[in-house]
Order: C-alpha cells, then sequence, then structure tokens
C-alpha cells in the first residue's frame, strides 16, 4: 500500500481522529489525536490490508512550543510498507494511552519516553523509570530542563 | 530479604504455603536473586532481577541504566551534525561502523546527498568485516557462557585481524569516527584490499573450524537446544531484529528488505533458523544464524572487494549542515544485532533538534522476560546470552 491508500484507509474508518498528515514528506506521517491512538493502532495492527505488525521504534518529543508528542515509526514484515505516526499533547496535562497491548515492544520505549520527557503513558502495565534511578528529578531530554544540583548528597553538574 | 522496592507495581507474589489436596501444608516461597550487576554472565553492568521458585525462573526483571550517559541530550549540544558520529562510536562498541553509517544514512537522506560509489564499498567492506568482529565476539563470549573456553581465544585470535584492517585504514581499533556525512574520512591505504582477501581466504576455513569445536559440539548443543525458544509472533511483537528475529525463523534483513547502499548488488543470502537441533527460535538456532552469517559476509566482502570502483571518497558536503527546518528522518541499517535506527530531526540550526538512536539490543533485551519464564537458573546464562547485548547501546 502506499503512504496514501493508508492515509486514505484510516481517513475512511477515523475521519475526525486524523488530526493531519503528510503523505509527501520523505517519510509519510499522520497525526492523530492523542485519546485515539490505542483503537487506531489495533486497527492498524490487525487488519489484514495494513497489518504493521512491528513496530520500529517510538519516540519522545519536546516540540518547545508547550507540546510534548510521541512518534511511531511503524512497518508491516508483511506488506514491507511503513507509515509514521505522531501524536501531541500539551506540556501540563502530558498523557497518552499505552499502545503496548498492541506491540510489546512498546513497554520498554514507553518508559524511555516517561523517564526522558516526563509523557504519561496511561494504563501502562509498568510504568516506572527505566534508564534514571527512581528517585531523579526531571527529565533531561525536556528543552527547559535544570539538572538537580544534589543526588544524594553528591554534587551533579560538572 | 532483599528490597523488592523496584518490582513491578502489579506483581503478586506466592503465598508462603500452600494446602495440598490431601490437607498437608507444604512451604512455597519464591525467593527473589539479584544476578548482577557484576556478573561475569550478563555481559556488561545490567541486573537481571530474577524471581525463582526452587531452581525455576518464575520471572524476571532487567535492570539497565548503569551506563546511561544521555547519548541524545549530547547531540542536542554540538556545533555540527559531524560532531554526533564520535559519539555513536560508543553506544555499540562492538560494532561502532554501523552505527556511525546509520547516523551518517539518516542525515545524508535528510539532505539528499548522494555519496560516491567508492564510498558505498568501502562501507560495505567494512560493515560485513565489523559484522564478522562482533558476531565472533558474540560467539565466543557465547562459548564462555556454556563453559567451553578455547572457542573465544580462537575467535579472539581472528577478530584481530580484522581489527588491524581497520587500524590500518583509520588508526583506531575499535571507535574509529570512520564514516562521516558524506563519505569516509580516509581512502582505503595501499596493500588494503590484498590484505582483506587474504583474510577471506584465511577466515573461511576457521568458521568450519569453530563449527566443529563449538557449534555441533554434543555438550553445547544439549545445553541451547529447545531453550529459551522465541515463538516468532512473540519475536515480532517485541520488534526483535538481526539474528533474534530470524533465529526465530522470520525472514528479515533491512540490507535486503529496506534497500541501502548496494547490498542488491551483490549475492547473499539472510539467514533464518530452522529448529535443525530443537525447537525454531531456540538458543541454538540464534547462534547458528550468527555463523551463517559470517560465511554471508565473507561471501559479500569478495564480490565487494573484486568490484571496488575507483573515485572519491567524500561528496561535496557543506561546512555547515543545516538540514531544512522540520525536516526529519528515520535511517535504520542491519547492524550486527539488527535494527538499528537513528530518528533524526532538524530544526534549521547547524546543530540536530532531536535525535533519537533506537538500539537494537535495547529492544531484543526487552523480550527477556518473556523467553526466560520457566527456564532453569543456569539456562538464564545462556538465553540473556544468546540475545547478544551491548550495554553500552542499552544504557546510552
Amino acid at each position: 500500500m502506499t503512504a496514501q491508500e493508508i492515509i486514505d484507509s484510516l481517513t475512511a474508518r477515523f475521519g475526525d481522529a486524523i488530526v493531519e498528515s503528510k503523505p509527501d514528506a520523505m517519510q509519510p506521517w499522520i497525526r492523530i489525536a492523542p485519546d485515539r491512538i490505542q483503537e487506531v493502532g489495533r486497527f492498524l495492527h490487525d487488519d489484514l490490508a495494513l497489518r504493521m505488525d512491528y513496530l520500529s521504534s517510538l519516540s519522545g518529543m519536546d516540540y518547545n512550543n508547550g507540546q510534548l508528542g510521541v512518534v511511531y515509526h511503524l512497518q508491516s514484515l508483511v506488506h514491507k510498507h511503513r507509515i509514521v505516526l505522531k501524536v501531541s499533547v500539551p506540556k501540563e496535562q502530558a498523557h497518552v494511552p499505552t499502545v503496548s497491548g498492541v506491540w510489546g515492544t512498546a513497554n520498554w520505549h514507553e518508559r524511555e519516553a516517561f523517564d526522558l520527557f516526563g509523557i504519561v503513558f496511561d494504563g501502562h502495565p509498568d510504568p516506572r523509570r527505566i534508564l534514571l534511578p527512581d528517585d531523579w528529578e526531571g527529565h533531561p531530554l525536556r528543552k527547559d530542563y535544570q539538572v538537580q544540583e544534589f543526588y544524594h548528597g553528591m554534587k551533579v553538574p560538572y | 530479604m532483599i528490597e523488592s522496592l523496584s518490582l513491578p507495581t502489579n506483581y503478586v507474589t506466592k503465598p508462603d504455603a500452600i494446602t495440598t489436596s490431601s490437607g498437608k501444608t507444604i512451604r512455597s516461597q519464591e525467593m527473589i536473586v539479584n544476578m548482577g550487576p557484576q556478573h561475569p554472565s550478563t555481559h556488561g553492568v545490567l541486573r537481571l532481577e530474577i524471581v525463582v521458585d526452587g531452581e525455576i525462573i518464575v520471572d524476571c526483571i532487567p535492570h539497565i541504566g548503569y551506563l546511561h550517559r544521555c547519548f541524545e541530550k549530547h547531540t542536542e549540544h554540538m556545533t555540527n551534525y559531524q560532531q554526533v558520529i564520535p559519539y555513536t562510536d560508543r553506544m555499540d562498541y562492538c560494532s561502532a561502523i554501523t552505527n556511525e553509517w546509520s547516523y551518517a544514512l539518516a542525515v545524508e537522506r535528510m539532505l539528499k546527498i548522494e555519496v560516491p560509489e567508492r564510498v558505498e564499498y568501502i562501507r560495505v567492506i567494512m560493515a560485513e568485516l565489523q559484522r564478522i568482529a562482533s558476531h565472533l565476539i558474540a560467539v565466543g563470549t557465547y562459548g564462555i557462557d556454556s563453559g567451553a573456553f578455547t572457542p573465544f581465544l580462537y575467535s579472539f585470535i581472528d577478530r584481530e585481524k580484522i581489527l588491524d584492517l581497520f587500524e590500518m585504514t583509520c588508526g583506531a581499533r575499535l571507535l574509529y569516527n570512520y564514516v562521516w556525512v558524506g563519505g569516509v574520512s580516509h581512502d582505503l591505504p595501499p596493500g588494503f584490499v590484498e590484505k582483506a582477501k587474504e583474510f577471506v581466504t584465511y577466515f573461511r576455513p576457521r568458521i568450519t573450524m569453530l563449527n566443529d569445536l563449538l557449534t555441533y559440539n554434543e555438550i553445547f548443543v544439549k545445553r541451547t537446544a529447545n531453550v529459551g525458544v522465541l515463538p516468532r509472533d512473540v519475536a515480532v511483537n517485541y520488534a526483535c531484529s538481526g539474528p533474534m528475529l530470524r533465529g526465530s525463523g522470520v525472514n528479515w534483513d533491512l540490507r535486503r528488505d529496506d534497500p541501502y547502499s548496494v547490498y542488491h548488488k551483490f549475492e547473499w543470502e539472510p539467514q533464518v533458523g530452522k529448529g535443525e537441533v530443537g525447537t525454531i527460535g531456540d538458543c541454538w538456532d540464534r547462534h547458528i544464524v550468527r555463523m551463517r552469517e559470517m560465511e554471508q559476509s565473507l561471501n559479500i566482502i569478495e564480490q565487494a572487494l573484486a568490484g571496488l570502483p575507483e573515485g572519491n571518497v567524500q561528496a561535496a558536503v557543506p561546512k555547515r549542515i543545516r538540514p531544512e527546518p522540520g525536516g526529519e528522518y528515520y535511517g535504520r541499517t542491519e547492524s550486527p544485532r539488527g535494527e538499528l535506527g537513528f530518528y533524526v530531526v532538524s530544526d534549521g540550526s547547524a546543530s540536530p533538534y532531536r535525535v533519537k538512536a533506537r538500539g537494537p539490543a535495547f529492544v531484543n533485551l526487552s523480550v527477556l522476560p518473556e523467553i526466560s519464564r520457566g527456564a532453569m537458573i543456569a539456562d538464564l546464562v545462556l538465553i540473556a546470552g544468546s540475545v547478544d547485548i551491548v550495554l553500552g547501546e542499552v544504557d546510552r
């Protein structure tokens, strides 16, 4: 399927959940309403014509305009087509439903995005930090991140 | 009592005592054991928190992050896109060339730079040599995991020969800073092609020897066959890649399925696990896939050396790389461990706005709990070893 066909098929089914799409980008992407990401993901995964069974990568983003985002790079091993999904949420209300029930690999990627960006994935089975210590303060990849002065009595900024 | 603070919040432990059907009470307590962070079998600083019932693993929770230095934050503070490359070296330090290449590929595609054909050939030769070097570490240390020390020494002798070739080319043995955006840092030195050809001829019979010594060794087969079986659907669902995915019978290799560089010009076959001595997707299958991939890499190197074109080793690249604002690209290559991707986003300035590294070892490790439940503690060493993780990349 071409990117345009994938976008058409999603628009036909979800309509208002598709906020924006860019089929002519180098890697075509679709922006989804955050609260609909689970059902869109489930459909992309299960539909026999789409069969996006492989979540290559899931990245957190800070757009530096009060918005945080998540970018999903999807791949179909069966049909060999690809698409990119994006969602963005306000920084103060950074909640995105988890897709770890659809793609198991999202579990660790989402923990990483929570750890480094502070995006909370609602319904995540194991919502802990993954790379930083459990008692670290703040989320380093946010553009406005200020590193803490001390961690357990050790000076942090070098 | 070991603190269990870090167990998942939804974890339910078994009751301390159970009553059998005949009314007897048997004490039955699960125990939490830490394997690592300083344990030789974890191949680095990794802590596996395992819940055991006797000798059976009930659950296994990997704790990572001991080597975390926030590579992604570093990249945002560079003054040039090229400056990121030495940092990528330090992710998967067993296979630095492919790290550099994945990143360079993402930036080149963003800028729509076509690299000279000679560069593509050199990159293929280097990446395949690197694949052999990396698989030799994987196979050698896997021998140690299973109690065989000798194959490790043999594989390190051969790996040294590859490192000599790298040293000859760019002066470094492990962290090369060799693949740059738009080209490579140095052309091949005089005598490289002959030496590389010599290595190919020398190494072919050594694979057979390693196979005789380790792969088909009765004890090794008994310890790895039917152990740590990763079913096909689980492998795909957890986005495993590289020998992990192919070991489970999924014929997927980015060199063929998301074509980049000049791989389409060569004759070679992706290798998949077939369950020859046990079940498809067991530890032995992942091991044999690595062994056979080394042969395929030799085939590719041989053809690339024969067809190596003359030409420049650096495309015309602006001194200050500034991709257009809002430009983004997810570039990926097939590293020895699988899909290594860099998601690079630009805001039009001279440093990347965001770089996300998708490391194959990080993703492959996340499936470890799935394949180690129900296994014996002694087998966990072999299961973890068969994943072939490099902690520098898991933790970034």
